[in-house]
């Protein structure tokens, strides 16, 4: 009949398969079977240090979690209800800090707390809220703009008032959403990394700080695998519980068409959106502007020696850190390049074979996201402890971190094209058919071409991830070819203020690279609108 | 029924929106007890009326006044006055009862006497023993008949009905209509019924008032 002929949906589907099989599964195989031994089960489990990592790991995750809930509700609230100049602005500011990298939400918070709080537990919890808020902002705030204001006016007609309305009403239908939003958040800061590595001290250390530091650090590879097993288990049962707890509190809740967000009428309401929105924009950039002015300032004063000299390795004559900033920033690019083109390729690929391919499309698409489920450490440390013996010693080869990058993006690719194929009506096809077209004819003239425009967009995003991924990176990176976030992490780990100004300069570098990515792909997406 | 409707004053209100006046210098006055319909074509500013009554919408200039006291101030839960809306807004996390009791529940009445008035209430409507069924699960007219007993379930002084009976079936509507003139006939509640539709305001009210007169 009219469907495609298997050879090309086989065709496009192996290139995908393969280099999912190779460089993800390959490699969570070598780190389980690395994993099964009893003397490092025993020595992990009956570690006591072992337990308190964990239970840090969990309380700070569970308090990231509610912290974040708490001060994220007040700018979902504003941006559901109220339309204000500004408005779309400040969701763009919040999405951008959410896709900034993990170190420079680190250099952020070094630079904006004081020194008493740096290094401390405190420091941890801001760059989560800060992180964070957009997903609250954007998931909880989705389900608020779409619950009726009506309904609220309804309650308020038989007798409630606001905070009864807000307790009977809004916080029960928002509830799904919240708890949807939770899980999300409780996921990111449980596996939290690049921000503890650069704000942790030794008794703030998570589950993977912890996986790198036993697998590079130490070299107790093994142990570290352990370690990996034992949060796959717990971000597992998280996963679970989340699945559990939506379906209980799934309703059909009838979301109408919204009633779009109203310029506030009130003089206490306009009085809350000005303070709610401005309080929003200053946490979420404070911590931005604190980079760029410590980059420029010393214990002496003000000055722009840390740009001046960003190009070289040397902090006195004759003395270097081994670091140098522009090859890191030229290593960074060329990465991004790479990984960008690799991830765009393999995604579109995999798109289309997902598309056109039923059932065994489903498996792929499960397949490709499960780097998401894991997590980058692990990719990266899967991918250092497979590709180490001949004839695949790849560690030292160019293009490992690339590929490490592009497996972390390849799912954001899917998801951003698959969608968009989904949608094109079938009946496009079939008129192409009775036009004469072949299969293969109707689907190179009917659907790929809705492939590029969310290609560009989930390149933009690809180019964002690689540039700022740090997790994989800290595995597969070698000295003298780090990217910017690796160095960023090392120099504002060394004494020495201009070291510590350099990364902030790194640091501000990599957050106006992130910043112009986030605009571009909105106004994108705001003219295909 | 034992509070008696009160008189709805309604002193030179003016509305407008983003600089577009909806609402020009409106004066009204309603007196206790008495059904009106207010009626207009779209745009005239009919709900735009019925919001500022209810106190959801604060008017740029001009007075709502309840028995001769200025409510224009007063915050909408504290005016005793109920309202029906066009999309009913009952809500969906709630069963049946629940929803009837909200207004009771609010008023601090005991879980008891919440069930026994939400039971009566039902009854009132034709909807016997609907007690558990979820506010979601309802058809078109039994959730429209839903509303209009949690409305009533309080008492209310006043009861306002925005377009009620819009966008349902003929048969459906003119049954409604029937049941709607009937109830509001045996309460001594003011009601001001919106509509676009002449014939509804014969049947349901006993005076009919041009907006765009005012």
């Amino acid at each position: 009949m009219n469907r495609l002929p298997r050879r090309l949906v086989v065709g496009l589907a192996i290139t995908p398969a393969v280099g999912l099989a190779v460089f993800y599964l390959w490699p969570f195989a070598t780190l389980l079977a690395e994993a099964i031994s009893w003397e490092a089960v025993t020595t992990v489990l009956g570690r006591g240090r072992t337990w308190e990592i964990v239970w840090f790991t969990t309380w700070q995750a569970i308090a990231s979690t509610v912290l974040t809930m708490l001060v994220g509700l007040a700018p979902a609230w504003v941006v559901a209800r109220f339309d204000f100049p500004g408005r779309r602005g400040l969701v763009s500011i919040l999405t951008a800090v959410f896709v900034m990298p993990t170190v420079v939400m680190g250099a952020a918070m070094l630079a904006v707390l004081p020194d008493s709080l740096d290094r401390t537990v405190w420091a941890v919890l801001g760059a989560h809220v800060l992180f964070n808020v957009a997903v609250i902002v954007r998931t909880v705030g989705a389900v608020w703009e779409h619950l009726p204001v009506d309904m609220e006016h309804a309650a308020a007609t038989l007798g409630a008032s606001p905070i009864a309305v807000f307790r009977h009403i809004t916080l029960p239908l928002l509830k799904p959403a919240m708890s949807a939003a939770a899980a999300i958040v409780f996921l990111f800061t449980f596996t939290s990394f690049g921000v503890i590595r650069v704000v942790g001290a030794p008794g703030t250390r998570t589950i993977e700080v912890e996986v790198w530091r036993r697998a590079t650090q130490l070299g107790q590879v093994d142990q570290a695998a352990v370690l990996t097993v034992l949060q796959l288990v717990a971000l597992a049962a998280v996963a679970v519980w989340s699945v559990r707890a939506q379906r209980r509190h799934s309703r059909a809740l009838a979301l109408r068409p919204l009633t779009r967000p109203q310029r506030p009428r009130r003089q206490r309401d306009r009085r809350s959106v000005a303070a709610v929105a401005s309080a929003t924009a200053v946490v979420a950039l404070g911590p931005f502007v604190a980079l760029v002015v410590r980059s420029m300032s010393t214990p002496t004063g003000w000055t722009l020696e840390a740009w001046r000299t960003i190009d070289t390795a040397e902090v006195r004559p004759g003395l270097s850190v081994g670091i140098d900033p522009i090859d890191a920033l030229v290593n960074s690019l060329q990465t991004m390049l790479w990984a960008t083109a690799i991830a765009v390729i393999v995604g579109a690929l995999a798109s289309l074979a997902i598309a056109a391919a039923g059932r065994a499309g489903r498996v792929l698409d499960a397949g490709l996201m499960l780097p998401i489920g894991t997590s980058a450490v692990t990719i990266g440390f899967g991918m250092l402890i497979t590709f180490d013996t001949d004839p695949v010693d790849w560690r030292a080869s160019w293009w490992i971190v690339p590929v490490g990058h592009a497996l972390v993006a390849v799912p954001f690719v899917v998801r951003t094209t698959l969608g968009v194929l989904r949608a094109v009506d079938p009946d496009l096809v079939a008129a192409a058919n009775t036009l004469g077209a072949s299969p293969t004819r109707a689907w190179s003239t009917v659907i790929v071409p809705h492939l590029w425009k969310p290609l560009a967009v989930a390149a933009a995003f690809a180019a964002a991830i690689s540039l700022g991924e740090f997790g994989a990176t800290s595995f597969l990176s070698r000295s003298g070819n780090e990217t910017l976030p690796i160095a960023i992490e090392a120099l504002l780990g060394r004494p020495g203020s201009l070291l510590q100004a350099k990364g902030y300069v790194l640091a501000t570098m990599l957050a106006a690279a992130t910043m112009v990515v986030v605009l571009v792909v909105d106004r994108f997406q705001e003219r295909g609108r | 029924m034992t509070t008696s409707g009160s008189e709805v004053g309604v002193e030179h209100v003016t509305v407008s929106f983003d600089g577009e006046i909806v609402l020009d210098d409106v004066s009204l006055t309603i007196e206790p007890g008495a059904v009106i319909a207010l009626v207009g074509g779209s745009g005239t500013g009919k709900s735009t009326l019925l919001r500022v009554i209810a106190g959801l919408l604060v008017p740029d200039t001009g007075r709502v006044l309840l028995d001769g006291c200025d409510i224009t101030d007063t915050p909408t839960h504290r005016r005793g006055i109920g309202m029906v809306f066009q999309d009913n807004q009952l809500f969906p996390h709630l069963t049946v009862a629940e929803n009837i009791a909200f207004g009771l529940k609010m008023a601090g009445a005991p879980p008891a006497e919440q069930r026994a008035q939400a039971s009566r209430s039902l009854d009132e409507v034709g909807l016997a023993g609907f007690e558990r069924r979820q506010a979601t699960e309802l058809s078109g007219g039994e959730a429209k008949r839903v509303a209009l007993a949690r409305t009533l379930a309080t008492d209310p002084r006043v009861v306002l009905l925005d377009e009620p009976l819009t966008g349902l079936d003929r048969d459906l509507h003119d049954e409604l209509m029937h049941d709607l003139a009937d109830r509001l006939r045996r309460t001594d509640a003011t009601a001001i019924l919106v509509t676009h539709d002449h014939a509804e305001a014969d049947a349901i009210a006993d005076r009919t008032v041009e907006l765009a007169g005012l």
